[in-house]
This record gives structure tokens, C-alpha cells and sequence, in this order.
């Protein structure tokens, strides 16, 4: 029927750019510390975001301490349990989990799972790393300076953010604000790295329609942070100037210890809007990698391609855009006018839609799928659940008149932290289970995994279950004592011993799992290539950890989705991305 | 490395035009803008992110003009220059803007010629393009001056809201920013292509990467952005 032989890679298009050629280390310092490879920069991140998160995590237990044991801690006053509030949601929402999902495992994972050999620009790649460094370092910094870190609360809400009843009002604050522009620099330079990499440098064959869903999701994520950091900078930059320069950009006609402030005219509404026009993009930008990944994850390991891939692109891509109409939802009570809340409640709602999908096909893919209980996929079976919790309570607060009461309670403190504090740690543990194998070759402790995950997944539950309920009562947020009041009965107390406890529990799997990670790189399981039995590129490279310049001579051609598990014919239960269809019969016949 | 497969470096025949064009591009494999480069998707995507900055600066700046119960100075009057003793509103400005306009075309045309490899004319229309750039920093320095001597400060200024220095120092200093790491980029660059770096395909010092004259045409992405940012600064701000 066919007389000509039958070539694989007919149907792919052929290469429409030249390769361009690395920058190849020429010593130890450029191989590891300057060096412009994507995957030593993403090692780099993720080690920096971690060690910054273990003190935001410390400073969780302080605050614990203080809230489960009031008065005994006599280290811990009114002024510190403040900055310890501020420090710790700033470096979680920020210098940890933005930077841990887009330096790390964007920087990591995109280059190896759209084949391409690194970042389209390895050395602005190289100078995030360095500005992001810088960042982290001027924050950490604030824990020493006269006056400490800012107790503003991680809204920085001016006026009080830069009044001197707030602590931290001499160089906290500024350092904070100086740390946070540095930081949107830095990832900018990394951000259009990913952005270019996604749209510009995909192999042969790697259509976006083809890009596993963590692509999808960091690239979303990216875009959004490019487009929402600016609204943080230019705030940033406006608190700094009325803080250093005398400026009221934000700041209204004020009394402060009887003294009339030279302030006047000013709008502090200006900053919420500007700050929310970032934080609640800021919440997707966590989230969104985190959706991704975890499709991934749970494909891989329930060994079923994922339900409605190409709904769950789409969600991902409405989700991200919708998420810059929302911001207002944040500032119900800060005294805009109803017709707002009632624009913003719908739009908010409206989000549920996209994100429903996005659950309904997680738990389709599982259906009637090979479920394998590894650690990562707990991890992502914990997340569908936490995420689930903390959704379904964002809907209480995304209705005004529900939220007015709820406003400023443990409730929200709950409500956040379950959607986007413990449901993307858990994709963030998951995913370091599921990739450790690739970048070190070894695999993690299994049975100290299986702890972790346990210890955590019901720890963070028997932490926030309780806050749900102690917010309900109406415990305010962000004070440092309740004392003795009317509406709070005693047993409150109890449980917020209750929850410290499990805070401290919960801290304590942390540190097997860092445990973990250390013991496993020298003495866990040799890997192998592909552990998991993976279809995404990054699994077929040849050397493991991938050598620089990830593919060795020839870049992977891609033949099909990143979703080809059990395929009824196969030989086995998955098909690599960069394996040619087999001939059909006619051209089997004809060929030789 | 992989050259024997390299047959559709120029624009691809198959391409079709209109949103299924459009459409094709995007659901293709390797890139999603045919015949853009790295380099030239990047600094669009990061102008597109510019554009927010500016775009949140000059929306805080509006808001604070709207909201404030101070009057607001009239800018025709505190932009007016003596000259030979005529009294003419926002002189300086006009004439800034006019400079910053003119170098728009000298970028367009070095942009042009660097096309066409024509080394010393793309080189000399860089170093033009910086001049005028830097003139009109220097004017802008002039005119901070000038307000700075007549009491304007960030905090303050004899004739009304605060705000007014506040937005003015800052929007028009970030937009300044903006054209002084323009000049030293157009410096840098006009010294290459002078050079000769981009016929020769010298590496770079710190990307080890050739260059080529493509550089040329994002550099000029970058500065008329810069000058339609002028363009809206003066509008909003001067004109209002």
C-alpha cells in the first residue's frame, strides 16, 4: 500500500530555530554558585525560600506559644507577637511560596518538561537568583536593626503601618518595603524567563496543548505575577516615600500623641486597593502552580490520564483571569460602597465555577484509577481535601453580609490558611517527593515520608478545624491576649492550648522530613531514571540528575500529551511523551 | 548540535493570515509567535508589565488629584517659563516632549539601518537617539530644579495639595529612571554595533552568546515605549 518507509518523525514539524549554544561553566564558582543553569539556579531558590520559611515557621510556634500560653512566656510581648505575625505571613505568602513554586519548581521543571536545555536567558536568570537573595537577606536583616521587623501585619495597611505606635515604625518598615521591592525586580527577571521559555523555546512536537498541567500552571501563575507585582511595587514605593520623604500619598490629616502629623490629604484606601489588586492575584499565583502540580501527581500515580485535560487548561487560564476582578472582596469593611461589595461577591463567586472543575476532574482521574498510596500521592489526596475545606469557607467570606461579622476573626485566619497556607504545602511536600528522585537520583525515605504526611495532614486539621470555631465565637485576629471576655467562654483557652500543641507537633514532622531530605541524598534508594513511571519529558533524560544542557546531543521530539497512562495495547502502563506511535499495520506491511 | 533539521528559519509558507492564523501559531509546537526571537517576545512581555507600573502610578496619582479637598496647582502656571520676557505656559515641557518625539525617529531610523548591517549609521543614530535622551534628562533636571528652588517638595509647595509635588517627583522621576538606563543602554549597544560585535559574532562578556542587530530593534522597543509613556505623563499630568 505504502511504498516508502515509514518515518517516525515525519509528522512532527521540523525544527524552526537554530540551537543556541550554552554558557558552559569554567570553574566551581560558575558551575555552582554564579552558575546560569536553570536547575542549579532552582536549587538555589528552593534552599533559600526554605531556610527563610523555617524561620517564618519558628516564628508561627512563638506566636503559638503565646496564644495557647498567655503571660507565661515573658520573652514574648504585645510588640513582638505583632512582628511575629507580619514577618511570618510575609515570608510564607512571599519569600516562601511564590519563590518556592516559581524560582524552584518553575526554574526547575520548565526547562526539562517543555525540552528545552535552559531558561531562553540563563543570565537574567541567574541575576533573579541574586536580587531575590539580596531580598530575603535585607528582610532577614529587619530582626536586627534598632526597633526590629515591622508589626504592621503583612497588609503593611497604612496609616498605622507607618505610625509610631506600630513597632518596627523606625527600620522595620523601611527594610520591609525596600525587601519587597528588590524581591519584584528579581522576579521579574525570572518571571519573563518562564513566561518566554513557556511560549518561545518548546521542543519538537511540544505543543502548549500538550504541556503537562504543571507547565501550565506556573506559566499562568507567572503571567499573573508580572501583571499583578506592579500594583505592590508602586504601592511599596509610594508607603516608602511617605515614610522616608514626609509624602501622603496614603496617609489622611492624623493626630498622634496630641501632636498634629504633617500628613494630610492622603488615602489609605488607595494602598488596599493597590495591595489587594496584587494580593488576591498574589493567592492564585500560590495556588495555581499548586493546581497544576498536582494534577501531575495524581495522574501519575493513580496511573489514569488526567479527566478533561483540556477543561482543566482552560480552567486554570479563567481562574487566572478572573482573579484581577475580585481583589475588593478583601475590603468589604473598610467602608466602599455596597454596589461594589455586590460587583466584587459576584465575581468572586463566579471563581467557584472554574475551580469546581478543577476538583471534579481531580476526583474523576481518580476514579476507577490504579491508586498507588506513595507519598506524593497522600500529599495530593491531602490537598484535593484541604483545599476543598478552605474553598468551601471562602464562600461564607465572599458574601458580604456573611463576611462582616466573620471580618477580622480567627475564622479568616483559617479560612486562608487552609486554602492557601497547608493546601499548597502539601503540593510543595508532594512535589519534593515526587521530583527528589530526578534532582539527586535517590529516593526519599519512604516510611519517614508516610510519617510526615500523617503527622501533617491531620495535625494541620486538628490546628484549623478548632481556629474555624474559636473565630465563630468571635475571637479577633491578630491579638496578642484574649483575656477575659464576656463572649469568649473558658474553654476557648483550651483549645488554643489544644491547637498550640499540634502547632508544635506539626512543626516537629517538619523537621523529620528535612531530616529526610538530608539522610535520603546520601543514603536513600538509588532512583534510577524514571521511578515512578512517568510520561512527562523530564523522567526520559538521559542522565539522572540531568547533566547541563538537560538532553545530551539531541533535544526530545514529542509525539503525544503528557497523559498517556494505561493505554489499552500498550506494553506497559505508560507511554513516555517523546515515544513515536507505533506504524500502523498498512505501513508494518509494506516496510521491509 | 542539531543543525541537519533546521529547513524553516525564515517565515514559514503555511502560514495564514487572520485569527486562524492566530490560532495555528498558538496551537503549533515551539513557539507561539512565529518569527519573534527571545529576546523580542521578552522585552514585550516586559513592557506589557511596565505598563501596569505606570499605569498604578498614574491611577494612585489621579485618585489623590480627585480625592484631595486642597486645590491642585495649576500646572500651566507652575510649568510656565520667562523667556525674553514672555511669560509661556509648560514651554519647558512642550520642548521636552518635543525632544523626546524627535528621538523616537532617530531610534526608528537607526532601527532601520541596522537592518541593512550598515554598522557607522546605525551607531551614530544610537549615539543621537542617547543625546537627545539625555538632553532631556538634563531638562528634567533643570525643571526639578527650578521647582525645587520655588519650594516644592515631595511633602509640600506654596501653591496647594501636597500631593501635587508627591505624584510629580515621583512619576516624573521613575519616568526618568526610565530614560537614563535607556541612554546607558543605547550607549552600551551603540558601542557593539560600532564595534562591530554583532558582524564579527563576538560573545558577550557575561552570556557568552553572540549577539545580532536584533538588539538594535529591542532597544527601540524600549525607548518608544518610554516616549508613549511620556506621552500619556504629559497628557494627564501637564495638560490636566
Amino acid at each position: 500500500m505504502v511504498d516508502v518507509p515509514y518515518d517516525r518523525i515525519a509528522d512532527v514539524p521540523p525544527a524552526e530555530v537554530p540551537e543556541v549554544e550554552l554558557y558552559h561553566p569554567k570553574s566551581w564558582w560558575t558551575q555552582y554558585v554564579f552558575s546560569q543553569d536553570a536547575k542549579v539556579i532552582a536549587i538555589q531558590y528552593s534552599l533559600t525560600a526554605t531556610a527563610i520559611g523555617l524561620v517564618a515557621l519558628v516564628l508561627s510556634w512563638l506566636m503559638r506559644l503565646q496564644l495557647g500560653f498567655p503571660g507565661t512566656f515573658s520573652f514574648i510581648d504585645a510588640n513582638q507577637y505583632l512582628q511575629f505575625i507580619t514577618m511570618h505571613g510575609m515570608i510564607m505568602v512571599i519569600y516562601l511560596l511564590t519563590a518556592l513554586f516559581l524560582g524552584g519548581f518553575g526554574n526547575y521543571l520548565i526547562p526539562l518538561m517543555v525540552g528545552a536545555r535552559d531558561m531562553v536567558f540563563p543570565y537574567v536568570n541567574m541575576l533573579s537568583y541574586w536580587v531575590y537573595l539580596l531580598a530575603v537577606l535585607v528582610l532577614a536583616s529587619t530582626f536586627f536593626v534598632p526597633g526590629g521587623p515591622t508589626g504592621a501585619g503583612w497588609t503593611l495597611y497604612p496609616p498605622q503601618a507607618i505610625l509610631s505606635g506600630t513597632p518596627g515604625q523606625d527600620w522595620g518598615i523601611i527594610l520591609m518595603l525596600s525587601s519587597l521591592i528588590l524581591f519584584i525586580i528579581g522576579f521579574t527577571m525570572g518571571g519573563l524567563n518562564y513566561v518566554v521559555t513557556v511560549l518561545q523555546a518548546r521542543t519538537r512536537g511540544m505543543t502548549l496543548m500538550r504541556m503537562p498541567l504543571t507547565v501550565w500552571g506556573i506559566f499562568t501563575a507567572t503571567v499573573m505575577a508580572l501583571l499583578a507585582f506592579p500594583a505592590l511595587f508602586v504601592a511599596s514605593v509610594m508607603m516608602l516615600f511617605d515614610r522616608v520623604l514626609g509624602t501622603s500619598f496614603f496617609m489622611p490629616a492624623l493626630v498622634e500623641m496630641g501632636q498634629q502629623m504633617k500628613y494630610g490629604g492622603g488615602s489609605p484606601i488607595l494602598f488596599q486597593h493597590l495591595f489587594w489588586f496584587f494580593g488576591h492575584p498574589e493567592v492564585y499565583i500560590v495556588a495555581l502552580p499548586a493546581f497544576g502540580i498536582v494534577s501531575d501527581l495524581i495522574s501519575t500515580h493513580a496511573r489514569k490520564n488526567i479527566f478533561g485535560y483540556r477543561m482543566m487548561v482552560w480552567a486554570i487560564v479563567a481562574i487566572g483571569a478572573l482573579s484581577f476582578i475580585v481583589w475588593a472582596h478583601h475590603m468589604y469593611v473598610s467602608g466602599m460602597h455596597p454596589h461594589f461589595g455586590f460587583f466584587f461577591a459576584t465575581t468572586t463567586l463566579i471563581i467557584a465555577i472554574p475551580t469546581a472543575i478543577k476538583v471534579y476532574n481531580w476526583v474523576l482521574t481518580l476514579w476507577r484509577g490504579d491508586i498507588h498510596l506513595t507519598v506524593p500521592m497522600l500529599f495530593a489526596l491531602g490537598f484535593i481535601i484541604t483545599f476543598v475545606n478552605g474553598g468551601l469557607t471562602g464562600l461564607f467570606l465572599g458574601n458580604v453580609v456573611v463576611d462582616v461579622p466573620l471580618s477580622d476573626t480567627m475564622f479568616v485566619v483559617a479560612h486562608f490558611h487552609m486554602v492557601m497556607g497547608v493546601a499548597p504545602i502539601m503540593v510543595v511536600l508532594g512535589a519534593i517527593y515526587h521530583w527528589y528522585p530526578k534532582v539527586t537520583g535517590r529516593m526519599l525515605d519512604d516510611w519517614m515520608g508516610k510519617f510526615h504526611f500523617w503527622v501533617t495532614f491531620l495535625g494541620a486539621y486538628l490546628i484549623f478545624f478548632p481556629m474555624h470555631y474559636i473565630g465563630l465565637l468571635g475571637v479577633p485576629r491578630r491579638y496578642h491576649e484574649i483575656g477575659e471576655a464576656a463572649f469568649i467562654p473558658s474553654s476557648t483557652h483550651t483549645l488554643n492550648a489544644f491547637i498550640t500543641v499540634m502547632a508544635l507537633m506539626v512543626g516537629f514532622a517538619q523537621m523529620v522530613f528535612l531530616f529526610n531530605l538530608v539522610w535520603s541524598y546520601f543514603k536513600g534508594r538509588p532512583s534510577g531514571g524514571n521511578p515512578w513511571r512517568a510520561t512527562t519529558l523530564e523522567w526520559q533524560t538521559p542522565e539522572t540528575p540531568p547533566g547541563h544542557g538537560n538532553w545530551g546531543k539531541e533535544l526530545p521530539v514529542v509525539y503525544r500529551w503528557a497523559y498517556d497512562y494505561s493505554v489499552p495495547g500498550a506494553e506497559q502502563d505508560f507511554i513516555p511523551q517523546n515515544q513515536p506511535p507505533r506504524p500502523t499495520r498498512a505501513v508494518q506491511e509494506a516496510a521491509p | 548540535m542539531a543543525e541537519t533539521a533546521l529547513t524553516n528559519r525564515e517565515k514559514s509558507p503555511a502560514q495564514t493570515a487572520g485569527w486562524k492564523g492566530i490560532a495555528a501559531d498558538w496551537s503549533s509546537d515551539q513557539r507561539a509567535f512565529k518569527n519573534v526571537s527571545w529576546g523580542k517576545a521578552m522585552m514585550w512581555i516586559f513592557l506589557l508589565s511596565d505598563t501596569f507600573i505606570f499605569s498604578c502610578f498614574l491611577l494612585s496619582y489621579m485618585t489623590a488629584r480627585m480625592s484631595t479637598t486642597v486645590p491642585w496647582p495649576n500646572p500651566s502656571e507652575v510649568f510656565a517659563l520667562e523667556i525674553a520676557g514672555q511669560h509661556i505656559p509648560l514651554i519647558l515641557i512642550a520642548i521636552m516632549t518635543f525632544i523626546l518625539i524627535s528621538s523616537s525617529g532617530t531610534m526608528a531610523m537607526a532601527v532601520n539601518f541596522g537592518y541593512r548591517r550598515d554598522r557607522v549609521k546605525t551607531a551614530v543614530l544610537m549615539l543621537v537617539t542617547a543625546a537627545l535622551g539625555a538632553t532631556f534628562v538634563g531638562m528634567q533636571a533643570f525643571e526639578w530644579t527650578k521647582l525645587i528652588m520655588e519650594g516644592v517638595r515631595p511633602w509640600e509647595n506654596p501653591w496647594g495639595a501636597a500631593q501635587f509635588g508627591s505624584s510629580f517627583f515621583m512619576i516624573t522621576g521613575f519616568h526618568g529612571t526610565h530614560v537614563t538606563f535607556g541612554v546607558i543602554f543605547l550607549v552600551a549597544i551603540a558601542r557593539k554595533v560600532w564595534r562591530g560585535d554583532f558582524d564579527h559574532g563576538r560573545r558577550g562578556f557575561f552570556t557568552s552568546r553572540k549577539g545580532n542587530y536584533e538588539i538594535v530593534e529591542i532597544m527601540g522597543l524600549y525607548w518608544h515605549f518610554v516616549d508613549l509613556v511620556w506621552v500619556f505623563i504629559f497628557a494627564f499630568f501637564y495638560l490636566w
